[in-house]
């Protein structure tokens, strides 16, 4: 596998782009990896990618059903940030925005981080209020972030009205250095580099059963055969559910169609990203010029990938209220992927009942921006048997009821 | 967009005349009952890809509360019925059945 560089664009430019050679290989499945890790999205990725860089532990297969990043990694509508408000929470996502920033270089990717700036409008006096004490809780935690007045806002955002008759902007939390990435290019940038340590990234390939001796883990059955594993890693979002019933034990997860939506390409109008919780509904200008717009999740179980029209109907009200400009615009495509939420809405990355398999989940409508953190934690528990970012998300904080209670601080799909 | 028919009122409308309540049938075990069974109470689902039953009710309607057998998969609903039930009646076991020859069967 070669670098990509400035060098290697120039030497290719010079031979009519002969010269690249697959991004990574698509090899046939060995009989026995020493971990197996289920889910090629971003989360299943990364855990392999620290697995190999932090523990030098790279006999790792990482198999998909589908393609990679077919998943909610390349449905999603790429926001990061790290303004939680609990303590366990705020760690993780921290930890995974600054990794976010030397991303590119770490894998020799571009996954064209752009710390644009995120900001989450106040349009009640509670809200307000609870962003208020998020700002105190994140600057105790060490999490830059802000709450401005509408002034600022509007300076930030000329587009943006100020004066909605029912939800005026009465200011923002804003986090400076948060922004957006390219989901599909944080996939094939982790895939890459994992392949590059010798690594197998295995497509089209189900898992369907998993095998166990003495309550241990030893293999997972697949549609390409049976897979040997010393430990296995389930990352699968929102079939979540399906292999845990695999393994032998129930999650505290249930699957939504959470979706989004772009518009047609304009030129540059708003270079942060705007979200409005209370109204439900959120926006970013794409590099292309698409604007990007997600909302609200389904209320009831399901696996559709498809979205309902009100919920599309309820965003695009409430955005146009917010950004009168927009009114106008024709929406060029809409899109759902399936989302596994917990009963805290708080994610697992967690030990199971099962000796040597390990989970990773329940990341919701809010996973993406936390793909390295979660990576680099999940890769800490399989290599260690512990790892300090990772304790407070166990799956069994629900039986002894110490709950992260993050819906209440983030009362929207991010 | 599911459309339901309350079997409390008769009224079918779109999803967005009801309140999604999540699965149905959970049972609640009483005082002395370990933490186990608490939390598969509370926080443990069936979540199935296919055949769910689901409480729902008829909030912009006659209010009541009711149970919507339904495909996750499909949203194809297969029958509804009034909530004051602890299992799904068997005229709707029977439509399932029939519709779906791979189901397992409610447990
Ligand atoms: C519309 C939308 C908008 C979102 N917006 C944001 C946002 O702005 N910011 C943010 O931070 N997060 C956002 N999210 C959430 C984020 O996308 C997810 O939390 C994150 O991508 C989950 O990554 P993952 O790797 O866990 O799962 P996925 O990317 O879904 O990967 C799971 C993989 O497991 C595979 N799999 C499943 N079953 C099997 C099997 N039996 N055998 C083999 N493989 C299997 C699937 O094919 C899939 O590729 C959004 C989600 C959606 C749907
Ligand atoms: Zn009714």
């Amino acid at each position: 596998m070669k670098r990509y560089s400035a060098f290697a664009i120039f030497r290719e430019a010079l031979r009519q782009h002969q010269g690249w050679t697959e991004a990574w290989p698509s090899p046939e499945p060995r009989d026995r990896y020493d971990v197996v890790i289920v889910g090629a999205g971003g989360h299943g990725l990364a855990t392999a990618y620290y697995l190999g860089k932090n523990h030098g532990i790279t006999n790792v297969a990482v198999i998909d059903k589908g393609w990679l990043g077919g998943g909610n990694t390349g449905r999603n509508t790429t926001i990061i940030r790290s303004n939680y408000l609990q303590d366990p929470s705020a760690a993780i996502y921290e930890k995974s925005r600054s990794l976010y920033e030397t991303l590119s270089q770490d894998l020799n990717y571009n996954i064209m981080f752009s710390p644009r700036g995120v900001m989450m409008l106040a349009q009640t006096e509670h809200e307000k209020r609870g962003y208020l004490r998020t700002e105190r809780a994140n600057a105790l935690q060490g999490v830059d972030t802000r709450f401005i007045g509408p002034a600022e806002v509007k300076k930030l955002v000329p587009i943006i009205n100020l004066d909605g008759p029912r939800y005026p902007v009465l200011g923002a939390l804003w986090q400076a250095r948060a922004g957006t990435a390219r989901h599909d290019a944080v996939a094939w940038g982790y895939a890459r580099a994992c392949s590059a340590m010798g690594m197998h990234v295995i497509e089209q390939c189900a898992v369907t059963g998993v095998e166990s001796a003495g309550g241990q883990v030893t293999a997972v059955n697949t549609t390409r055969g049976t897979i040997g594993c010393g430990k296995l890693g389930i990352v699968v979002a929102g079939h979540s559910g399906k292999l845990a019933d695999m393994a032998g034990f129930r999650l505290p997860v249930e699957s939504v169609a959470l979706q989004a939506l772009v518009s047609e390409p304009i030129k540059p109008c708003i270079d942060v990203v705007v979200m409005a919780n209370t109204v439900h509904g959120y926006m970013s200008q794409s590099d292309k010029g698409e604007m990007v717009i997600g909302g609200g999740a389904d209320g009831y179980n399901n696996y559709t990938q498809r979205g309902s029209w009100h919920h599309i109907e309820e965003t695009v009200r409430a955005l146009c209220e917010t950004f009168p400009m927009i009114s106008r615009l024709k929406m060029l495509r809409q899109w759902g992927g399936i989302v596994d939420m917990t009963g805290d809405r708080s994610p697992i990355i967690s030990k199971t009942p099962l000796e040597g398999c390990f989970i990773n989940c329940g990341w919701g409508t809010g996973g993406f921006k936390a793909i390295p953190g979660s990576g680099w934690a999940m890769a800490e528990l399989m290599a260690k048997g512990n790892a300090p970012l990772a304790d407070a998300f166990s799956m069994y904080r629900f039986r002894e009821g110490r709950f992260i209670d993050e819906s209440v601080a983030a009362g929207v799909a991010h | 967009m599911l459309l339901l028919t309350c079997p409390h009122c008769g009224v079918t409308a779109e999803e967005t005349e009801f309140a999604p309540g999540g699965e149905a049938h959970l049972k609640r075990f009483g005082p002395g009952s370990d933490d186990d069974a608490f939390e598969a109470y509370m926080f443990n689902r069936k979540n199935p890809m296919g055949v769910h039953f689901e409480r729902w009710r008829h909030a912009y309607g006659c209010g009541k509360w009711f149970i919507a057998a339904r495909c996750t998969v499909t949203l194809e609903v297969f029958g509804t019925y009034p909530a004051q039930t602890t299992e799904p009646p068997a005229g709707i076991v029977e439509t399932i059945k029939a519709k779906r020859p791979e189901w397992e069967g409610y447990k």
